[in-house]
């Protein structure tokens, strides 16, 4: 495609050069003013990513080997590596918030994956009032932050709350959910099961693309259902699997809002996620260095799981070829 | 088709049993994802002598409509939306805006480089905002801007987010470029094919990026937590925070302005119901 159009957009740069239309420029060749167009396109993106990714990054880098204080920038020494020694060896919140997050992305991560699945197989059985039922699953996703918050807040209330309503309906004792060191983070990962639609549509997208004539070919073979699921649509999913698992991952770890409206971190630390640590560092202690520390120790942590899964994802996840097209 | 497609399921001569039996269990899902939002609507109409009682009221005996009026003065509710729509719209500009030029550019124009730069927006799709959380915080006070909206707003108008370019620039890939070539046969200028040919094509995915973002900023909480210091300049997210402190135990009240809170949400939710699930069909963007 492209090789075929670039005679044609370099002839008709030709014609734009010596066009009326040109009124008096200089003639510059095609291909140089497109690249200097390009940039200049571009420049909002590279000025943003400069000046607040590439920057910020690397001076993140820089003040997590210094003991910067947001109250006493003034006295700033060097401390190598002290920060991520006191992180990673010394500071029990530090492990305390780790295993939090992890518990949490990983329920989380995980019913995320397997009910999306069942429930995008469940909805492509194609039936009738699927418009209106889909309105309802992705409702969730257009909502969150602190009022959703608040909701779920009222929900997990002990003595009057909605869960316990319904545990009560079904003969279940009470709970006492984000007061209780036990349940805090079951109880978060409910309420993030709530926006359980947004994956579901990404399966239920591929799984709209499978050709019918594999399940009859395969039917036709004496495949039983469970064969064919298991044979076909579930090799065909996986790309879907893997997008799931990744951004689930990434965005999983990075919990913050529920956490510091719901349960501030406790009770005892219990949901102590590890973004919210993070902010009490940089911003209630004002650690900054120590907090720059943090957010390096989790974005290596993140790079390492995200390769992981890049890795594993070569035996697990199939990429379609041919059979598709 | 779909009797097929119910095979995964079930072999075929179960097949009618099983198709009933999802659509249950799927009708039987929805409920369960409206339940949370009907007891929010149900609780905010009760007076709040009736919010404890149990077992639950679902249409309280006492409509009280007044616990929305009293809801928005109790805090500076409008001053706060009001608030957040300063912050909203700027952003929703500047984000498509900006991410349409750049996805553009990725997507139809050639210089050295591009390619390099393209592994960059995916690279930071993947970065975690932490990283960059505390610099740029010191960086925005450097400049003066803690306590104002620009620490908020000025992003959006550099590129608007490296997920936008990269949904906007498969986007524009689909588009076939006969059209382009010959505008610009024609003499016209790439701004010009881009707002008269690329764009008048792209508004599906263009009003995707306008839905995520406007609902992304209104329910930013993060963000105004640390940069707006004064409590007039508060957005609702902050607001709502500061008023669960106060009244902590005022539900009616509480769920009466977080569900007027949402509103904005669930309405450009219908309205771009459509993109929305669009979207996240061709982004996974969570």
């Amino acid at each position: 495609m492209t090789a075929a159009n670039a005679p044609v957009s370099s002839e008709g740069a030709g014609i734009v050069g010596t066009g009326p239309s040109r009124r008096g420029r200089r003639r510059v060749p095609a291909a140089r003013r497109e690249t200097w167009a390009a940039y200049g396109f571009l420049s909002p993106w590279v000025i943003g990513f400069v000046g607040l990714t590439v920057g910020p990054m690397v001076a993140s880098l820089v003040l997590s080997f210094t003991d910067y204080n947001l109250v006493d920038a003034g006295n700033t020494s060097w401390v190598g590596l002290g920060n991520y020694r006191e992180a990673l060896t010394e500071d029990r919140l530090v492990v305390q918030s780790l295993k939090v997050t992890t518990y949490y992305a990983t329920l989380a991560v995980a019913l995320d994956l397997f009910v999306g699945l069942i429930l995008a197989l469940l909805l492509n059985t194609g039936f009738r009032v699927i418009g209106a039922i889909r309105t309802i699953y992705y409702l969730p996703a257009a909502v969150s932050g602190v009022a959703v918050s608040l909701l779920w807040l009222w929900i997990f209330q002990p003595s009057s709350g909605l869960a316990n309503a319904l545990l009560d309906l079904v003969g279940l004792p009470a709970i006492d959910w984000v007061y209780s060191t036990t349940w805090v983070i079951p109880a978060f990962v409910l309420m993030s099961l709530w926006g359980v639609g947004r994956s579901a549509f990404i399966y239920l997208a591929i799984l709209q693309r499978i050709p019918t004539n594999l399940y009859e070919a395969a039917a036709v073979d004496g495949a039983g259902p469970f064969t064919r699921f298991r044979r076909i649509t579930l090799p065909l999913v996986t790309p879907a699997i893997f997008l799931n698992l990744v951004l689930g991952i990434i965005g999983n770890f990075q919990t913050f809002t529920q956490a510091f409206v719901i349960s501030e971190g406790g009770p005892a630390n219990a949901s102590l996620f590890y973004t919210l640590y993070l902010y009490r560092n940089a911003f209630r202690y004002f650690r900054v260095g120590y907090a720059a520390a943090l957010a390096w120790i989790l974005f290596a942590l993140l790079l390492v799981l995200t390769l992981v899964a890049f890795r594993s994802s070569r035996r697990w996840v199939y990429y379609e070829a041919e059979d598709l097209r | 088709m779909s009797a097929v497609a119910a095979d995964v399921l079930g072999p075929r001569p179960t097949g009618r049993w099983s198709r009933r039996l999802s659509a249950l269990v799927i009708v039987a899902g929805a409920a369960a994802v409206l339940l949370p939002l009907a007891w929010m609507v149900s609780t905010s109409l009760k007076p709040e002598s009736q919010v404890f009682r149990t077992p639950i009221e679902w249409v309280p005996s006492t409509v009280r409509t007044e616990n929305y009026r009293e809801a928005v003065s109790l805090i500076p509710f409008w001053r706060y939306a009001l608030n957040s729509l300063l912050v909203a719209v700027p952003v929703v500009i500047g984000t498509v805006v900006t991410s349409t030029a750049v996805a553009f550019a990725f997507a139809r124009m050639r210089a050295p480089g591009m390619r390099w730069l393209f592994v960059l927006v995916i690279a930071a799709i993947m970065l975690p905002g932490e990283v960059t959380l505390v610099p740029s915080f010191l960086l925005f006070k450097e400049l003066g801007w803690v306590g104002t909206y620009l620490p908020l707003t000025v992003p959006a108008w550099l590129g608007g987010g490296a997920f936008n370019i990269f949904l906007l620039r498969q986007y524009f890939l689909t588009i076939p470029r006969e059209q382009d070539e010959l505008a610009r046969v024609e003499g016209h200028s790439f701004v010009s094919i881009l707002l008269r040919v690329v764009v008048p094509q792209s508004w599906p995915a263009i009003s995707v990026v306008a839905a995520f973002e406007f609902v992304h900023v209104w329910n930013d909480f993060l963000g105004p937590l640390l940069y707006v210091t004064d409590q007039d300049s508060y957005t609702l997210p902050l607001g709502l925070n500061f008023y669960k402190d106060i009244y902590n135990t005022q539900w009616a009240h509480l769920m009466a302005a977080s569900l007027l809170a949402l509103l904005p949400c669930i309405l450009v939710f219908f309205l771009a119901q459509r993109a929305f699930t669009q979207g996240i069909v061709l982004t996974g963007r969570r």
